[in-house]
């Protein structure tokens, strides 16, 4: 008998009487009486910046420094006008290493939490989200929602593909506790919020 | 007439008897009749408290009969109460008599707020810390604790905090744990002794003249280093500070 | 004395050190405490949690089986392994088929379990922990002190000479920022070179097939979105039925862990990316066994948040270190005697049972309740110290006699006055603390005498 086999007859030999799933009921969480403001709040609260975007998306991409000063700009989003990588078309992801700056769609934001869901559809790409030195974020406003049950309830999970919950910049607190933004992945994280 | 019958810890009983005379006292003057059944001896706490469950369950039989005439049986001890209404059922299953037991032990707090409801007025004017001992706080929830987010209670605070003069200080830690834990106090002393000198700066510091709370133990254990430190920061059982106001 | 004792006692003897440790761990709870206040629902989050893993638990082998289904569609490569040995021999066969020489590794506290870096690297594959804490430790040569924060028990100037001598950042930098930016830069270089990441799992999706993995440096995600080959290591216990119940553990999970509403990356792996290969090693290392044990059976509920560290006063006290396992703490002292009840029967007494580890876990572990329970098996298996034993049987014995206790008590307060100060500072209690004044009269005799009855 394989591993597997030995492994779930042990699990079922020592498994407990059946227990219940809560009821759906239970699966809610806190809304906000200020959707829009939450969020902005709660991405501030984890080291990012939250813009509201009336205008065009490069006008306010152009007013961030690190996009302005940025050498090489990958975008997975169209309209972004210094882009000059696109990430969807390299294969390989170690010559993305040297991405000043990266503009990413998100389908959703999250107001408890100021995360963002982020997603490759299966395809190339993801590794330019952490290899960036600074990243923006854009969705659309409307996608806002309040919880996680929430988020969960509206994302697409692409099968086969990779997502991310992706809650502002990079940071560790590993030394002394001391909070730094900025350790393995993004050093800084924009998300722009289009009405 | 409420008629109890007292639970005197065996260290209190033979450490301690002030306590249990102010128990007797306080539960006299709030009009209960206290009996003392004198054959009483432990609960079985320090042997089960090392894992020798065979031992206590003897105990425990012994107590649920020594006390099965009564109707409400009062400990002045969080830690004992706990013992009673938390780990006999494991201990003895399916025992009547130990069931009986476990459903009406009180410890002296709840009992004269959730049963006597009583708000005792009188006189301590001191600045008092609450020492939150761990048992009675998180076994027998005298006290909402810091660790949940429930709207804040406390029953021990609800009897002391009515009297005049009374300063209750605020703690940096309210609910840290002073390191007594039973046999742990001699099988970690270094750890033991760590945790009470913690929680006595933490009274220090919030200029504590009285440090008080439903266990003796947790108080003999820093009594134990304040005298040992010469500190002038005195120990009171809370059923002797209520006496003592209440008189 | 146990091994844990004594090591605390070492611990304790730094008097500055002590209290700066335990300031900095109590600083994480207070963190968390914070974090609960925004979420007026805290406690029913953790019941509604509690109920999920009891009922994951309940159906585990139908759970598990329907995640390696779905997982084999997407593409993955499921394997299975009863123990560490075969944990580490399944992980080191795969690499070595691919002529993988670096290993790049983010947090994974089952790996450090099944010490598979020390086998790694003896069959020559460089192993790189990725997360700063564990990269600390790992040049530093020992194991984390704390699940979540490996590297708590470390001051920022020893990890300046420490990077110092291993990266070169000038002498007497100590500053985090600084030297964060110095491990970046030595790390970005190691993610790149890999070829291959392993990483631990938070959650294994029964529904979809896909593993969730969470950090707040990125490092799991360059570990395996640069190299084509990506291995997670999960415990059995790491399955939740779907995304609906997942909601609910991540709301938890990082509010608890550190005070963050999130972890900055909540990475959802499905399937392998294109053009590469995820293998997931599922774990029993006797999970199984515990499963089957009322009593502890709850502590497979355990998602490895740390909280339960961060609130205990003895591992405040005491650091990781002290316990001898890789899981120290409250969950660790209740998980750590499976595996080996004589070499740990010391951690379930490393506990005054104060209950604050109950209370803040996430998952209603009755972890107290379970230290208890141990401490009952311990003794039924005669690895609690025979003088605990003595001690026990001989106050049983004289407890059951009232009038016997009588007589011992009065025996006691007769004679502790009587024996010279010396005599009695030379003991365990006695060294630090005074004895109160004996009584002249039990509250027994003082009843009698009033003639109460």
């Amino acid at each position: 008998m394989g591993a597997r086999d030995e492994i779930l007859n042990a699990v079922r030999a020592g498994s407990p009487p059946p227990v219940a799933l809560p009821e759906e009921a239970r699966f809610r969480g806190l809304r906000y009486p200020d959707l829009r403001d939450q969020f902005a709040r709660s991405v501030a609260a984890v080291g990012g910046t939250c813009v509201f975007v009336r205008g065009s998306l490069e006008e306010a991409l152009l007013a961030l420094p690190q996009y302005r000063s940025a050498a090489k700009v990958a975008s997975l989003v169209p309209g972004v006008e210094r882009a000059n990588v696109d990430p969807a078309a390299v294969a390989d992801p170690h010559l993305l290493r040297d991405v000043d700056f990266c503009v990413l769609a998100a389908e959703l934001g999250v107001a408890e939490n100021g995360a963002v869901w982020i997603t490759n559809h299966g395809g190339l790409g993801r590794a330019v989200a952490f290899l960036t030195q600074q990243l923006a974020i854009v969705l659309r406003a409307e996608t806002l929602v309040h919880n996680m049950h929430e988020a969960y309830q509206h994302i697409s999970i692409p099968r086969p593909g990779f997502g991310v919950f992706l809650s502002g910049p990079s940071k560790t607190a590993d030394i002394e506790q001391a909070l730094v933004i900025g350790a393995h992945g993004a050093r800084s994280c924009t998300v722009l919020v289009l009405e | 007439m409420l008629e109890v019958a007292l639970f005197v810890p065996c260290y209190v009983d033979q450490l301690y008897p002030a306590i249990a005379v102010a128990t007797v006292e306080l539960l006299e003057r709030f009009g209960v009749k206290v009996h003392y059944p004198e054959r009483q001896t432990c609960c079985g706490q320090p042997m089960a408290n090392s894992g020798f469950f065979d031992d206590a369950v003897p105990l425990v039989r012994r107590m649920a009969d020594v006390f099965a005439p009564y109707e409400h049986v009062v400990c002045p001890s969080g830690s004992c109460t706990s013992m009673v209404r938390n780990h006999t059922e494991a201990l003895v299953p399916g025992d009547d008599g130990v069931l009986a037991l476990r459903k009406k032990t009180f410890e002296l707090c709840e009992f004269l707020h959730d049963v006597v409801k009583v708000r005792p007025e009188g006189r301590f004017p001191h600045r008092v810390g609450l020492h939150q001992s761990c048992h009675g706080l998180r076994g027998l929830r005298l006290g909402s604790g810091s660790e949940r987010l429930v709207s804040p209670s406390n029953k021990v605070r609800a009897l002391i905090e009515g009297l005049d003069g009374l300063q209750l200080l605020e703690l940096a830690r309210p609910d840290d744990c002073c390191g007594f834990g039973g046999t742990f106090a001699v099988a970690e002393e270094a750890l033991s002794c760590a945790m009470g000198r913690d929680r006595i700066a933490d009274h220090e510091r919030a200029g504590a003249e009285v440090i008080t709370g439903t266990d003796i133990s947790c108080l003999m254990h820093m009594d134990g280093l304040l005298r040992r430190e010469r500190k002038p920061q005195r120990v009171l059982h809370v059923a002797e500070l209520l006496a003592e106001a209440t008189a | 004395m146990s091994a844990f004792s004594e090591n605390a006692q070492a611990f304790i003897a730094d008097g500055p050190r002590l209290a700066w440790h335990d300031k900095a761990i109590w600083f994480v709870r207070q963190k968390r405490d914070t974090a609960r206040a925004a979420v007026p629902e805290w406690e029913e989050l953790r019941a509604t949690a509690s109920q999920i893993k009891a009922h994951t638990l309940s159906r585990l082998a139908g759970y598990l089986e329907q995640f390696e289904a779905n997982a084999i569609e997407l593409g993955a490569v499921v394997h299975w392994a009863r123990d560490a040995d075969e944990h580490n021999r399944i992980v080191h066969e795969i690499l070595r088929e691919r002529g993988v020489k670096r290993l790049v590794k983010s947090k994974s506290m089952l790996t450090e379990e099944c010490h598979l870096n020390p086998y790694l690297e003896e069959r020559g594959i460089e192993v790189v922990d990725t997360d700063l804490g564990e990269r600390i430790v790992q040049f530093r040569h020992e194991p984390p002190s704390h699940i979540v924060m490996p590297a708590i028990h470390l001051k920022k100037e020893e990890i300046g000479d420490l990077f110092h001598e291993k990266l070169g950042t000038p002498q007497g930098l100590a500053d985090p920022k600084a030297l964060t930016e110095a491990a970046r830069q030595h790390l970005r270089e190691k993610f790149l070179a890999a070829d291959a990441g392993l990483t631990g799992v938070n959650f294994a999706i029964a529904e979809t097939g896909g593993i969730v993995v969470c950090t707040n440096e990125g490092n799991a995600d360059l570990g395996t979105s640069l190299p084509p080959l990506h291995i997670a290591c999960m415990g059995i216990e790491k399955i939740v039925p779907g995304t609906r119940e997942l909601a609910v553990f991540l709301r938890l999970l990082a509010r608890s862990a550190t005070g963050q509403p999130i972890t900055t990356y909540t990475s959802h792996f499905h399937g392998p990316r294109p053009a590469g290969e995820l293998h997931v090693v599922i774990v029993d290392r006797g999970r199984s066994k515990i499963l089957g044990r009322n009593e502890f059976r709850a502590s497979l509920k355990c998602s490895r948040c740390g909280a339960c560290l961060n609130t205990c006063p003895v591992y405040r006290r005491s650091g990781g270190h002290s316990y001898g396992v890789t899981v120290p703490g409250p969950i660790g002292s209740t998980l750590a005697p499976h595996a080996d009840a004589a070499k740990y029967a010391g951690l379930p007494f490393a506990s005054t049972l104060c209950g604050s580890c109950s209370d803040v876990c996430p998952v209603h572990v009755d972890l107290h309740h379970q230290l208890l329970a141990w401490r009952g098996e311990l003794a039924r298996q005669g690895l609690v110290p025979l003088g605990k034993r003595i001690v026990s049987r001989v106050g049983a014995f004289v407890l059951a006699r009232s009038w016997l206790y009588q007589i011992a008590g009065k025996l006691v307060r007769w004679v502790v006055p009587l024996l010279p100060a010396r005599l009695l500072r030379a003991n365990a209690w006695g060294r630090q603390r005074d004895l109160p004044p004996m009584p002249r009269e039990s509250f027994s005799e003082i009843w009698r005498k009033r003639g109460r009855s």
